[in-house]
C-alpha cells in the first residue's frame, strides 16, 4: 500500500506540490488527471524518491520513503516507473535494456536474466525485437519496452507518467491494451493519464489536479460523467 | 632549377633514426593525452562543483589552454617556470605543456559529452534501483564514450601535431629528428618528405582503427 501524506514540495519559490493526500491499496488503478504544470509528474518522482519532499511523507509498505536510514535502491525495487519519453537506453538492445537491472539489481545469473527479459518482451509482442536497438524501434514499441523493462523487476507498484503522451495516435492503443491486461492482473498502478476513456474503464478512483493539490477525487463514474467542482468540469470539458 | 637529383639511399640508411623519432612522437603523443584525458575527467567534474574556487581554476585552465598558441605553452613550462627554480628537461616541458593544451580542450568534449546524455537516463536508470556507480557506469559513461569518442581522435591527432613543437627546445622527435638528420647530410627535401610520410602513416592508422572500433563497437 502506498501512502501519501501531507506532501509538500518546491523547486524554489515555485510551490509544485501543496499538501498532497493520497492512499492507494494493493490491487488498486488510481488515474491522475490535470492541466499541465499542476504537480502530477513531480509526485510520482517523490514516490519513489527520485526527488525529495520539502515536508509530509511517502510511505510504500510502511516504510517511509524520505527517511535517511531508508536504502532507496533497495525501495525502488517496489516501484516500477515508465515516463512519457520512454527512456530507453540507446546503447542496449530491447534485450540488454531489460536484462540489465535483472543482473545488477537482483544479482541474476546472465542466463536467467536474458530468459525473464526475453519472456517479458515476448509478453509485450516485441518477440521479434530482441535484438534491435531503441533507435530501430517505433515510438508504441519503445513505450513497451520501458513497460517490459520495469515490469520485469516484479515491481508491487507502477507508477506510470503519461505514457501514451509522446505516441502517435495509432500506437496508444497497443500500449493501454498492455496496461488493461496488467489492470486485469491485478498490478497496482498511479497512472498519470490524459486517456479519459481509458480512465473510466480501468481506473477505481480518479484523481483531479489543480495547482498542486488533490482538487477532486472520487470513482471515474462520478468524477469524470458528475464532477462536483468547477474546475474539475471545466478541465474535462476542455480535454472531452 | 629542376636539375636537383633526388638521393633517396642517404634517407634509407637513417631510416633507423627516423623511427626513433617518431617512436619519441607516439610516446609524447599517447602520454600527453592519457594525462590530459585524466586532468578533464576532474576538471569536467570541478567545473560544476560547488567550491567557487575549483570552478574559477577550472575556467581559467580551460581558457589559457584554449586561447594560447602551444608554442607560448611550451614556453611558459620550459623557460617560465625556471623564474620560480622549477627547471624542467626539454622532454617534460614538451609532454606537460601538451598534457596542459589536451585538458582543456578534452574537459570542453567532455562535457559536451555528459550534456547530450540526458537527465531522464539517469531517473530512469535510478528508477529502475542501480546504485549511484552502477548508473554511471553502466548507462551514462557508454552514451558519453559514444559522443566523444570521435572528438577524442581528432584531439590525439591535434596533439602530435602540438608535440613537434617540442624542435624549439631541442627535442629530437620526428620533426626534430629529420631536422637534425637534413642538416648533416643535406637533404632537406627527401628526409622531410619521408617524415611527411611517417606522420600521415601515423594519423591515417589511428583514423582508421579509430573509425573500425567505433562503427564495429559503439555503432556510431
Ligand atoms: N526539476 C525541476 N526544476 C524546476 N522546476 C520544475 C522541475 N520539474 C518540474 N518543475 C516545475 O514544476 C511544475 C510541475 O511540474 P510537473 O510535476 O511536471 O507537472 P505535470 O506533470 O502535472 O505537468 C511545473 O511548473 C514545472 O515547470
Ligand atoms: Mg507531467
Amino acid at each position: 500500500m502506498i501512502k501519501i501524506k501531507d506532501v509538500h514540495k518546491s523547486y524554489g519559490d515555485l510551490k509544485v506540490l501543496d499538501g498532497i493526500d493520497l492512499e492507494v491499496n494493493n490491487g488498486e488503478v488510481v488515474c491522475l488527471v490535470g492541466a499541465s504544470g499542476s504537480g502530477k509528474s513531480t509526485l510520482l518522482l517523490c514516490v519513489n524518491a527520485l526527488e525529495g519532499i520539502d515536508k509530509g511523507e511517502v510511505l510504500v509498505d510502511e516504510i517511509s520513503v524520505h527517511d535517511k536510514n531508508t536504502n532507496q535502491n533497495e525501495l525502488r525495487k517496489k516501484l516500477g516507473i515508465v515516463f512519457q519519453q520512454f527512456n530507453t537506453f540507446p546503447h542496449l538492445t530491447a534485450l540488454n535494456n531489460v536484462s540489465l537491472a535483472l543482473k545488477l539489481v537482483l544479482k541474476m545469473s546472465k542466463k536467467e536474466s536474458n530468459d525473464l527479459a526475453e519472456e517479458h518482451l515476448i509478453k509485450v509482442g516485441l518477440k521479434e525485437k530482441l535484438n534491435h536497438y531503441p533507435s530501430e524501434l517505433s515510438g508504441g514499441q519503445q513505450q513497451r519496452l520501458a513497460i517490459a523493462r520495469a515490469l520485469a523487476m516484479s515491481p508491487s507498484y507502477l507508477l506510470l507518467d503519461e505514457i501514451t503522451s509522446a505516441l502517435d495516435p495509432e500506437l496508444v492503443g497497443e500500449v493501454l491494451d498492455t496496461l488493461r491486461m496488467l489492470a486485469d492482473e491485478g498490478m497496482t498502478m498511479i497512472v498519470v493519464t490524459h486517456e479519459i476513456p481509458f480512465a473510466r474503464e480501468v481506473a477505481n478512483r480518479v484523481a483531479f489536479f489543480h495547482e498542486g493539490k488533490i482538487h477532486e477525487i472520487g470513482s471515474p463514474k462520478d468524477l469524470i460523467s458528475n464532477p462536483k467542482k468547477i474546475r474539475t468540469k471545466e478541465f474535462l470539458s476542455k480535454i472531452l | 632549377m629542376l636539375d636537383y637529383t633526388f638521393q633517396w639511399k642517404v634517407v634509407w640508411k637513417r631510416l633507423p633514426d627516423l623511427f626513433e623519432g617518431a617512436i619519441l612522437t607516439l610516446e609524447l603523443t599517447i602520454l600527453s593525452s592519457i594525462i590530459g584525458l585524466l586532468i578533464a575527467s576532474i576538471l569536467v567534474i570541478w567545473q560544476k562543483n560547488d567550491n567557487i574556487f575549483l570552478r574559477n581554476f577550472t575556467k581559467t585552465w580551460i581558457s589559457i589552454a584554449r586561447n594560447t598558441p602551444a608554442l607560448l605553452q611550451i614556453y611558459i613550462a620550459y623557460f617560465g617556470l625556471g623564474s620560480f627554480g622549477i627547471h624542467l628537461s626539454s622532454y617534460v616541458a614538451v609532454l606537460g605543456a601538451i598534457a596542459f593544451n589536451n585538458a582543456g580542450y578534452m574537459t570542453e568534449i567532455l562535457r559536451g559529452g555528459f550534456s547530450s546524455v540526458s537527465k531522464n537516463q539517469n531517473q530512469a536508470a535510478k528508477g529502475l534501483g542501480l546504485n549511484n556507480f552502477q548508473t554511471y557506469v553502466y548507462v551514462i559513461y557508454p552514451q558519453v564514450l559514444k559522443t566523444v569518442f570521435l572528438p577524442m581522435t581528432n584531439q590525439f591527432i591535434w596533439a602530435m601535431m602540438g608535440t613537434s613543437l617540442g624542435i624549439i627546445i631541442g627535442l629530437q622527435e620526428l620533426t626534430g629528428m629529420t631536422t637534425f638528420l637534413q642538416s648533416q647530410t643535406f637533404r632537406p627535401f627527401e628526409f622531410y618528405f619521408i617524415a611527411a610520410l611517417i606522420y600521415i602513416f601515423i594519423s591515417k592508422s589511428i583514423l582508421l582503427s579509430s573509425g573500425f572500433i567505433a562503427k564495429k563497437y559503439l555503432r556510431i
